[in-house]
């Protein structure tokens, strides 16, 4: 059969996806830029072929509690948001995180602090990969830099939900949320039913049968001792992860003379400042984090061995350089180049940073060739920005 | 006679309610909340709805109720579990859910869940114990703390100037089109809890038999809180609270 290509928005694709996925339920609440997400799951009403369950919520913080009510019973559910929305849920992420339920966030990241702007930005990798809300835990986190991610990332991201009971996120930004391109969708999956849920998932609140103590789902323990227990257990969980779970894609880097690091749409920028470079006899390569956590931390140390130097392009004032230049321990220099505030860099001027601030000097011009790539074109990245320009908060 | 010959099943006259569990209760003595999961358990006993049913528990001293009643649980952030308590309903409307919260939980940091789940109709109960102060934390004071009434957090007495007035939220909920059912209840007598317990079952009759949202208010007590032994809170509980808040229903359709 041949495959069914369709042109779509990330956010659409994320709604697609998820019905596909067999889903049981969304809960969330509008905010720019990701309200498409809610808006497709309502125009397609799932509930009427799959069963699915789409609610708007009164809050960001009543929708990610009615995730942790709908992960308690086993069911494969998921909330979206955009910064100011994904700060609110912190405080039903941790409790996720600590009652070791699987679900799926997904946080389409605009420029802040604050209100801050729509337009977007990658400021809230702290947030997601340190950690932001209360106590010792750790997200799966995604970062998609293409719609077809956008789509692929949903049952990615529920696969490794429900393999390790820990809630995994999606963190994209504004322009993949908003950008058209092909996608193909997954083939629709039947949910689960009641039976295979039980047998699944053991531990949910689903009624308590004769065969079975009762389930409470709680974060809850006063006695010190047993809490510790239940860290050393989650900590044992993350160390596993982290050895069976980092992604990462690599671009040029075998023979590459400088290398750039970056995740989601600045990626994508970073594709065709490789061309550039070229253009005047550089050799760079891209690596790219897919998991943000786990972080690709001994990758990155590997290629640091073969490279003079190292810029880490962000959509923010220098985030995940942080674990970069931990990874690479001092062995090259590494440098971060960013843009704040919801304004995206052009992939020249990436460039002219990376020479300025690793001392790149073009003396003999050497065309190299580099492999054709998938880059985000100017007019598609400007009918983004333009359409977002229209947008109200 | 001997003893044994007495104990036998024919001469039982009051029994544990079998979804009640051996773990002994970290309530103070005199407090409300054991009559409440009492009730509870008898009811969602007798209804056959055990393997059915999910609770929520709130923060606040029902904290652990989870650990009394013999059904599946779960444990919610504070004020969160009317918004928990609406996606396990929604995903699974076969199965009888409720909430338990203090008035701290269900009146200050949860009012907003609170509201909305009722106005949305929610199929779900909502067991409401107001005693007008937060006891797990040591007494401080309540949305629903009464005029004058002395707290750790309002040791002069409430004053309505800098704090507002008593929250008469069951009044507010019996507004909402989407709650069916609002009672104002209390369980210090064997008559009120006879009342409290046919509330309780009218409640979670209606959520399976899907009316929209009933709340049971129980006004209770907390001669801890209140500085007070068990008889004298009870008696103040019916001079005092039971003038702000009347008992009876306040919606019933």
């Amino acid at each position: 059969m041949a495959e069914d290509i369709k042109l779509m928005k990330g956010n659409e694709a994320i709604a697609h996806a998820a019905i596909r996925y067999g889903c049981d339920g969304y809960f969330g609440y509008p905010i720019t830029p990701q309200s498409e997400i809610m808006e497709t799951l309502m125009e397609v009403a799932p509930w009427e072929t799959t069963g699915m369950v789409v609610l708007q919520a009164e809050s960001e913080v009543a929708a990610i509690n009615m995730v942790y009510g709908g992960a308690g019973c086993g069911k494969a559910v998921m909330t979206s948001s955009s910064s100011p929305g994904v700060s609110l849920k912190q405080e039903g992420i941790s409790y996720l995180a600590g009652a070791e339920l699987p679900a799926l966030i997904v946080n389409v990241m605009r420029g802040g602090p604050g209100l801050g702007t729509i337009q977007p930005s990658q400021a809230d990798y702290f947030q997601t990969v340190k950690g932001g809300g209360h106590g010792d835990y750790k997200l799966i986190a995604l970062a998609p830099s293409s719609v077809q991610e956008m789509a692929d990332f949903v049952k990615l991201g529920f696969d490794l939900a429900f393999k390790y009971n820990n809630p995994a996120i999606i963190l994209a930004d504004g322009i993949v949320g908003q950008m058209m391109e092909k996608v193909v969708l997954p083939e629709q999956q039947p949910r689960r039913t009641e039976e295979e849920v039980r047998k699944q998932c053991p531990w949910a609140s689903l009624g308590k049968t004769s065969e079975r103590k009762r389930n409470v789902i709680t974060s809850l323990e006063l006695d010190s001792a047993a809490m510790e227990r239940n860290n050393i257990r989650f900590q044992a969980k993350y160390r596993e992860i982290e050895e069976n779970e980092v992604r990462y894609e690599e671009i040029n880097c075998d023979g590459a003379d400088y290398l750039l690091i970056a995740f989601g749409s600045s990626a994508r920028i970073c594709q065709k400042t490789i061309e550039i470079a070229a253009q005047e006899g550089v050799k760079l390569g891209l690596l790219r984090p897919i998991t943000l956590w786990p972080f690709p931390t001994k990758e990155i140390k590997h290629r640091g061995n073969f490279v003079k130097g190292i810029l880490v392009m962000e959509l923010n004032a220098g985030q995940m350089v942080e674990d970069v230049r931990l990874a690479i321990e001092g062995a090259v220099p590494v440098e971060h180049y960013g843009r704040l505030g919801g304004i995206v860099p052009d992939p020249s001027e990436v460039w002219d940073a990376m020479k300025q601030k690793l001392n790149i000097n073009i003396c003999n011009k050497q065309i190299h060739n580099v492999p054709e790539l998938e880059t985000i074109s100017e007019e598609s990245m400007q009918e983004v920005i333009s359409n977002l320009n229209k947008m109200t908060p | 006679m001997d003893i044994k010959d007495i104990i036998k099943p024919e001469n039982l006259v009051y029994a544990k309610p079998r979804l009640m569990n051996d773990n002994p209760m970290h309530y103070c003595p005199g407090c409300s909340h054991g009559v409440v999961h009492k009730l509870a358990a008898e009811v969602i006993d007798e209804m056959g709805m055990e393997d059915k049913t999910i609770g929520v528990a709130p923060v606040g001293c029902a904290v652990f109720a989870y650990n009394y009643i013999d059904i599946d649980w779960q444990e919610a952030a504070h004020g969160r579990a009317p918004a928990i308590a609406t996606a396990i309903k929604r995903l699974n409307p076969d199965k009888m859910v409720f909430t338990y919260q203090g008035d701290g939980d269900l009146a200050a940091i949860g009012t907003a869940e609170t509201i909305h789940a009722c106005n949305r109709g929610e199929n779900i109960v909502i067991i409401f114990i107001n005693n007008g102060i937060y006891g797990m934390t040591g007494g401080q004071m309540a949305p629903t703390t009464l005029e004058g009434m002395k707290t750790a957090t309002c040791p002069h007495g409430r004053s309505t100037e800098l704090y507002g007035y008593p929250l008469k939220i069951s009044d507010l909920i019996a507004q909402l089109d989407g709650a069916c059912y609002v009672t104002r209840q209390s369980v210090q007598t064997a008559a009120a809890v006879k009342k409290a317990k046919k509330a309780l079952r009218k409640a979670f009759e209606n959520s399976m038999a899907k009316k929209g949202t009933s709340v049971v208010e129980i006004v209770s007590s907390c001669n801890t809180g209140w500085k007070m032994n068990p008889v004298a809170a009870n008696q103040w509980m019916a001079e005092h609270m039971f003038a702000k808040y009347p008992l009876g229903d306040l919606k019933d359709i």
